[in-house]
This record gives structure tokens, sequence and C-alpha cells, in this order.
């Protein structure tokens, strides 16, 4: 769980609650790459990350595995709302994740890992930890 | 034994007063027990009780009524009553396999059969009933069953089974008993593929719930499905067969070769304990109790089948029920007395409908009878008045029940209205509504929840759904028949009933439709801030998608659009268990040629991808990953393929027969009708799916009526039918027009799916809108007649126009994106690497083609949310 942090701010420098432990920033792809209010896989080692771009901007980077089917799809489920919580829907059963925290909305006992993620110079960078 | 039968008044207790707390013991796990000590554990709250059930059964507590569910595929599991948690408070055990053999009621001791011994405070007896099995030679022989727990349906399916291994002809089993378990067991028996025969000594079926008149036409409904009655006879004698199978000689002579029998000829109260320690006994058998369920011990009580109440057993779970409320606010120092329980019944038998009210048999002096019989839809209806005509005293129906929910809440009760209408079929009276109903009524006979408790519960706690009323008041929780009574009142408390779409949107699909069309609103951004809140959801985003489809408003993954298609339309492809996806392309009509089926051939094996037919005559091709679509469309569409709309609420198919080109019996040329119909309606975005078929004569190979649109050709043109469905909830599709020419067909097929688009739910088939039309005593096939054909809104010529429209400017989804780099992109399977396939989806080989390999899943059980239904069928 020290992988968890707050993903919402994307400031050049790591944002407040980056995480202590050793890791690395990724570039992925260009932030005009991102559509808005969808998801894209991107492949960090053998990792495989959903990344996030909402209406407002911002972005959210989770896990792109589905926890409940443990296929890797979350990037390609519909991004939305629910209350305050910016969410996106699991393709297969539709389970919905909160993008802030990674946790599942519909089954208390679910969390998906968040990865911090940042807009750097129009360059989207993930940070995965190392080893 | 008459020592044990005393009079009531031995009941009178003078010494001792009732045992407020300590140890409970209560013997069995029925679904009375249980009952009894779920309301202990809700209003206990001061811990008064130590609750110990001892239950001889293997299992705990289960739904006995739901029992024959077991045949049509619930589990054990799913039958289960007992509620989570309920063992695991404190204070609560329960021990399974352990019968209480003996009673002491000085020591206040039971000893059970692993020789243990328990101290009670207050001992209850909940040991339900046994089947009676009469006298008859023979009844002990192997392959005969009773019917009451799980264990005998396993017994009964086993001897079904070997019954099978035996080379005879058609396999038969018989019933004794043509009551409700009778009918039950012979359903059961067809199911597990023998034919069933069913022995009565009455003079009719059901003879203790229906009349005359409703056991005439119930029996015609069941040997329409198969089952051979005996009336007014009884089983002489079983015998065995040298083969393995048996012979029953009927008291009229006649002989029944058959596989096993079952006794299902009514049950007895087990109340052999409290005979065994001398506690009084009803009459005709039963634990005698007061209106409290106090034995002549004041220690000890009774409740459920075992019972014997007013000088009743009764045999239903309603009044058992009923008893173990009272029993459990005795047990809390309250007054709650027994007075007696509905007795109605509603059940569906092998699809039959059945339901008998109150004084059914007419049994009250002077009770007048309004029938109505109706031998060629075979429905028969009652309604029993008192002499004066002024109360309703009760009724039958048979054939057709759907009066029921409204007309029993009415016994004792001014007759609202003329009798006929009551009962009358829909659409000739007005029929019993929630709103005549007494504050008073009984709506949910099964848990005693009155109109008012429903009311005040919707007023106080704010309910806006059925699933409100049940966690708040248990209404609706048992046989379920009392749930459109339930939404009725909802509407009449003024709580606009599941009309909301999502938490952004307040309005229904149909709602949001018309503001999309009037007001010209071409963005899903425009529409939820002019009528919602938030961002919208995977409810609101894709409805929307396919209103703005709907409307024109261009390719459905240009600019912000795209965003709002649901997860497989955003990819013209099926999504499939391990991510990847299925590809479907059009095959018109079930047409093909040779050329293209090869093609279509090439592309899967250079492509790797599994192949099947479909059910709607055309080839899924599956296992396509998301990065090879465009590939594999670019092969499709150069060999003339476009998309097969699999994965949209859209139209899928025109499934249809060879028909009169090459069928010697066809009357019309259904292969073009299909071609023709499935060119015009290709890609049309609508609530749902559609499917539709064409027949070529009345045969109807191409099964047009379990279709949303059904064609059945005529030696003078078409019938056209509507609002069919297989799948989920099979339904029969509804004869709209006879014999009309090709044009009027198409144009009244064009307006039906023009205005299904403008009106359904978001979900909703054909099949639930074309019923839903149906409401306040409205015909609803009338109805979209007068729209459809006689344009009696005056909204024809724009139905005509869109869907001219929609003709005119239909492009293939494929091809559009295949022509677009900027679409294309979407296609990544990684943003950082294109083209890389997924390495964590693997196939293996199975049959020749390759399967998924299944993956590890982390999290035990996925909890469903509601509308996972809808959610499955995107995924097929």
């Amino acid at each position: 769980m020290t992988r968890r942090a707050d993903m919402a701010a994307s400031p050049a420098t790591p944002p407040p609650g980056t995480p202590a432990t050793a890791g690395v920033w990724t570039a992925v792809c260009r932030y005009t790459d991102l559509v808005p209010e969808r998801g894209a896989a991107a492949l960090i080692g053998d990792m495989q990350v959903a990344i996030f771009r909402t209406f407002d901007g911002r972005l959210y980077a989770l896990d792109n595995r589905d926890p409940f089917t443990g296929v890797h799809v979350l990037a390609r489920g519909i991004v939305g709302s629910r209350g305050e919580a910016p969410t996106v829907a699991s393709p297969l059963h539709k389970q919905v994740f909160d993008l802030r925290t990674g946790a599942c909305l519909d089954d208390p006992r679910v969390t998906v890992i968040i990865y911090p993620v940042r807009d750097r110079d129009g360059t989207v960078e993930v940070w995965t930890p190392s080893g | 034994m008459s020592a044990h039968r005393l009079p009531e008044r031995a009941l009178e207790h003078t010494s001792m007063s009732e045992p407020t707390g300590g140890r409970l013991v209560v013997v069995g796990n029925g679904m009375v027990g249980q009952r009894l000590v779920e309301a202990l554990r809700e209003h206990d709250t001061d811990r008064r009780w130590q609750v110990t059930v001892l239950s001889e059964e293997p299992r705990r507590a289960y739904d006995r009524v739901a029992l024959s569910s077991y045949f049509d595929g619930a589990t054990a599991t799913e039958l289960d009553l007992v509620e989570p948690g309920c063992y695991e408070t404190p204070g609560y055990a329960l021990h399974l396999d352990e019968a209480v053999t003996g009673i002491d009621r000085a020591a206040r001791t039971v000893t059970t059969s692993r020789h243990r011994v328990f101290g009670y405070d207050a001992l209850v007896l909940a040991t339900g009933s046994a089947p009676f099995v009469p006298p008859v030679p023979g009844r002990d022989l192997p392959g005969c069953f009773v019917y009451r727990t799980l264990e005998d349906l396993d017994a009964i399916r086993a001897a079904a089974k070997q019954a099978a291994t035996r080379t005879r002809g058609r396999r038969a089993g018989l019933v004794i008993g043509g009551g409700l378990l009778g009918l039950e067991a012979a359903r059961a028996l067809r199911l597990l593929g023998l034919s069933p025969h069913v022995v009565e000594l009455g003079p009719r079926l059901m003879p203790l719930q229906v009349d005359e008149g409703g056991g005439a036409v119930l029996r015609a409904l069941i040997e329409d499905l198969g089952v051979t009655v005996h009336l007014s006879t009884s089983v002489a004698a079983l015998s065995r067969e040298h083969d393995g199978g048996m012979l029953a000689t009927l008291a009229d002579g006649a002989e029944l070769d058959v596989d096993l029998v079952v006794f299902s000829a009514g049950v007895r109260p087990r109340d052999q304990l409290a005979r065994d320690t001398d506690l009084a006994i009803g009459q005709r058998g039963g634990v005698l109790v007061d209106d409290g369920c106090v034995t002549s011990d004041s220690a000890i009580f009774a409740v459920g089948e075992c019972a014997c109440v007013g000088g009743r057993v009764h045999g239903l779970v309603a009044p058992g029920y009923a008893m173990a409320e009272v029993l459990a606010d005795r047990l809390l120092g309250g007054t709650a007395s027994f007075t007696g329980a509905d007795t109605s019944t509603k059940l569906k038998l092998m699809g039959v409908d059945v339901a008998s009210f109150g004084d059914a048999l007419a049994a009250t002096p002077g009770a007048l009878e309004v029938t109505v019989t109706n031998p060629v839809r075979r429905s028969y209806a009652k309604l029993v008045v008192s002499d004066d005509a002024t109360t309703v005293l009760g009724g039958v129906l048979v054939g057709d029940a759907s009066k029921y929910a409204g007309l029993r809440p009415l016994v004792g009760r001014a007759l609202p209205g003329d009798p006929v209408a009551m009962i009358a079929p829909v659409g000739d009276g007005a029929g019993a509504g929630a709103g005549a109903l007494p504050a008073d009524a009984q709506v949910c006979s099964c848990h005693a929840v009155t109109k008012d408790t429903i009311t005040a519960a919707i007023a106080d706690r704010d309910l806006s759904d059925v699933a409100g009323i049940k966690a708040c008041t248990r209404a609706g929780t048992g046989c379920g028949s009392c749930v459109p009574l339930l939404r009725t009142l909802l509407a009449e408390s003024g709580v606009a009933v599941g009309t909301a779409l999502c938490e952004h949107f307040d309005h229904t699909r149909a709602e949001l439709f018309a503001f999309a069309r009037v007001e010209g609103i071409a963005t899903f951004t425009d529409l939820i801030q002019r009528h919602g809140r938030g961002r919208g959801c995977d409810l609101c985003k894709p409805v929307v998608a396919s209103i703005l489809a709907s409307l024109d408003h261009g390719h459905i993954l240009d600019g912000e659009q795209a965003a709002l298609q649901d997860s497989n339309d955003h990819v013209l492809a099926n999504i499939q268990r391990n991510g990847t996806y299925s590809v479907v392309p059009r095959v018109p009509g079930g047409e093909i040629t040779p050329a293209k089926l090869i093609a279509i051939g090439e592309v899967a094996r250079d492509f790797g991808l599994y192949t099947k037919i479909t059910g709607g005559q055309r080839i899924d091709l599956l296992g396509a990953r998301i990065e090879q679509l465009p590939a594999i469309w670019r092969r499709l569409v150069e060999a003339g393929f476009e998309s097969g709309h699999a994965y949209g609420k859209a139209l899928r198919t025109v499934k249809s027969c060879v028909g009169s080109t090459w069928c010697r019996y066809g009357v019309q040329d259904s292969v073009s009708l299909a071609i023709e119909l499935e060119l015009r309606y290709r890609g049309i975005r609508s609530p749902h799916k559609i499917k539709a078929g064409v027949s070529g004569c009345a045969r109807e190979c191409a099964e047009a009526q379990s279709k949303d649109i059904g064609v059945i050709a005529t030696e003078h043109g078409w019938n056209l039918y509507v609002g069919g469905n297989g799948g989920f909830r099979p339904r029969h599709a509804d004869l709209l027009l006879t014999d009309v020419d090709t044009a009027t067909l198409v144009r009244t097929i064009d307006r039906f799916i023009m205005f299904y688009i403008r009106t359904a739910d978001r979900l909703q088939r054909t099949a639930g809108w074309v019923e839903s039309l149906s409401a306040g005593g409205v015909d609803g096939l009338a109805y979209l007649r007068s729209v459809l054909v006689d344009d009696a809104l005056g909204i024809a010529a724009e139905l005509d126009a869109a869907m001219a429209r929609h003709v005119e400017r239909y492009q293939d989804e494929w091809a559009a994106v295949l022509a677009d780099p900027q679409r294309l992109r979407r296609f990544a399977s990684f943003v950082n690497a294109p083209d890389l396939p997924d390495p964590s989806v693997a196939f293996v080989t199975e049959r020749g083609q390759p399967r998924p390999v299944p993956l590890p899943v982390p999290v035990p059980a996925p909890v469903r949310r509601a509308g996972t239904v809808a959610a499955l069928e995107v995924i097929r």
C-alpha cells in the first residue's frame, strides 16, 4: 500500500504524496495522444498501467488489471463520475472504480493499485516503483 | 391415545406464567422454526434468550415452498433461507443432524440422538409435518418416494436416471395425490423426462383450493402438458416387474406401467414427541396450542405444521410464519395472538396459473358465485360474494391469475364494483387497482404486511423502489405475487418508479430522446448541462450515444461521441472473457456465397481466430486482440463484408428460411425479403438489440415469432408479428397485421422501429415495450396498430422521414474507421507500444481451435451490482 498516492496534480516536480520508495518516472506518450474521458493502456516493464484523461484535463493512472476477472482491460472502460468521484467502469462486468484512490465503489473489499502520473511539458509520465 | 386428546380447556394455565427469558430450545429448523429465530434476533435486543436450535436434518432451513425449483437448476445454496450471520450471532446456536428423542418436562431438559442433554426454560416444537403415505400394498418397494425434502428429490432424480438406463419405450412416473404438491411432483417428473400420471381420489385436481369449474379448466390445461389425470380413483396395489419397472393397479381396474411412484397424498403433523410426553393433542393430530402458541405445558410451545391451533392444523407457510411472529412476541413479554391466517394460494404449476383466496369454495351460507369461463383461452375466474352482494368473500382463478394481487386483499371488504368486470379478462374492465384497497388491507400475505405499513415506509424512509420496500417491510420477499402491487403503491405515493436513468439524469430514456430531438441537442455535454448533472457514467453515456446516433449526428466514433460509446461500440467489437474481441461480419438474411465463406475461413486461419456459427445465421470470429481488429476488418471489407453490429444495441440479423425459391412448401420468397429488411435497418441504434426473422410459410422455420420483428408468409402476402423474444424471458410475438403486401409491411416495420426507438426505456426489448403499452385497461396491441397504421398520434410522417434519413445516410462503421487514421489510433494495445500483444493473453488448442487460458482471479467472488444482467448481455 506504500505505492498509493494522490494522483490529481501534475506539476513538473513529483507531487506531494509521491512515495518515498525508490521508483522511476517513465514517459509513455504525449498528453494529446489521450482522448478526453477515455483511457489508454501503457506497458512499463512488465507492468500494464491504465491512464485516464478526464474532462477537466486531469490525469489518473491505475493498474490496468480488472481485479474481478484478472484481465487487463480497465483502460477500455467508460469514464464518468459517481458523486464527486471521477470513475471508470470495467468493460467486463461494469464494476466502478474511483480513479483517485483505486477503490472499487461497488465492492468495498476490492482496491486496485494507483500510480503517480504527470504531464511534463506535454509528455505524460508514470511513476512506478523500481525493483 | 384418547387420554392425550384433552379438551381445549386443558390449555388454561393457572399456576405457572409463561417464561420471558433464559434458555430457549427450538426443535426443528424448517421454514417456520427459522422464522421464529430470526424474529427473535430482530426483536430480542436485550438478549433475554439464549437460543439453541436442534435439527435432525443434515442441512439448515431452506425454502421448501420453492422445492421444485431444484429441478429447474436451483441449487441447495440458492434455496437456503438462513440470514447470513444468523448463527454466528452470540447466543444463537444451530446443531444439525441431531434429533430430539425425548423431553423431560419435570427436569425441563431434552435428550438428543447424540445422547446430549439440553436444559430449557422455554421449549418450542417446530417439527413440521411428514408426508402421509396411504396403506397401499407395495408402498415400501424400492421405487416409491415422497416429495418433501431435498434428499427426497435427490432420490427421485437418481431413480429417474436409473430408469433411463432400462431399454423400454417412453418412461413414466406415477404421482399419488392431485393436490398442490402432487402437481408439483408431476411437473418434476416431466422435467426428469418421465410421462407423469396423476391419481386423485377426489373428483377434481387441487380439491382444497379449486372448485368444480376451475378444476375442469385446470385438468384441461394440465393434460395439454402431457400429464395423464385419473380422477375419483385410487391406487389399489403396487408391484415390482421383472424388468425393474413397477405395475400400479388402480381401484377401477386400470393398470399402469411406471418407473417410479411419488406419494403426495397430504401431510400429517409430526407430534410424536408431544404425545410421548403427554402434551395435549388435537382431535385430528397436532400439538394442541392456544392463540399464543402455548401447549398444555406453559413452558412448551408449538408453531407451524406440527401445531393444532383453533382446532386446525395449517399446512401452508403463511400461517406458520404468523405463528412464529406471535410466539416471538409472547416470548418477549408481548400479548400477540394468532387469529388465523390467510390461506390464499397463488402458484404457477407447469406454467399454469392457479390462485385461490378467501372462501374459494363458497362455504359461507348463502354465498353467491360469479364466474367467467373462457374455454377457448382456457381460463376460469370466480368471485365469491356475500348473499347481499356487498362483501367479497373469496375467489378462484385458473389459467390467468393476473388479477390475484388486486383481488385477494379485498376479501372481507366491500365489493368495490361490478364483480363480472372485476374478474373479466384484461381489456374488458378496470380491474382492481391498489387505490381501491383500504389502508389496513393485507398486500403481502406471506409476511402479513398491510397497505398502510407499506405506504408509511415509502413516506417515512423515502423509498423509491421495490427493493427498498422489500428491505424495509419484507413485503414481496415471499412468493412475489404482490410485487406488481408494490410498484403501483410506489406510483400512487407519488414516487416516479425507476424513471431516473442514473444519478446524472432524473429522466427516462424517452424523455432524453425528446429533449435531444426537440431542442436540437447534438452533444452529451450540452444535454447534461441542460438536463442533468455530473459527468455521466456507464449507464447514461451509452444511452445518450444511442440517442445521438438515432438522431443522425455522424459516425459514432466522431468527436465527443466517441467517449460516450459503450466499451464494445467504442471498438466496434464485442469483448470476451479474456479481453479479446469477437468479430461478426454481416451476412444479410443468412445468404452467403462460397467465395465469401472461403474469405471468412481464410481470415480466421490467418489471424488464428476461433470460429462458430451463431444462432442468427452468421459466423462469429473470436479471439481477436484489439490491435488486430483493423487488419481483420480490412481483409473482410476487401472481401465485400461490413460490420454486423453484433456489439451494438442495434439491428442484429434478419433470419430466414430458404423460402419459395427452393422449398417445396414455401409460398413467398422469404430470403429476398429478409435481405431487403436487413439492408434497410442495418446500423440503426436502438434502446436494445433488435432481431428479426422471415419465414416463407406457416411452418415457421425462421422462428420469426420469437423475434422482435417476425414476418410469416401467407398465400396472399405477409403476416407481421412484433414483440417476440428468446433469451432470458421468452415471449411469443403478437400478431399485428395480417395478409399485407410488401410495401405496407415495410412501412409498418419502419414506424414500429422508430416508435420503439423514441419511446422505449433503456435496455427495454420490444417485448417489454409492447407489454408496457397495455396499461390501465388499454389493449397495447390495438394502441400500437392505431399509431402505426391509422396514425392516431399524427407522427407517422415524422417516423417515415426519420427512417428514410437513416436508410439514406447509412455507412459501414468498419470501412469508415479504416479510412480515417485518427480513428485507427484507438486500436492500439498500448499507447507506448501500439502493436505489441497483451503479454497476459494466452490460448490453448481445443478440438483444433484456439480457446482462452483462464486467468488467475485474486478476488474470491465478485459482488455483482444491480443491472448486471444487462451488463452480461453486452458481453455475449
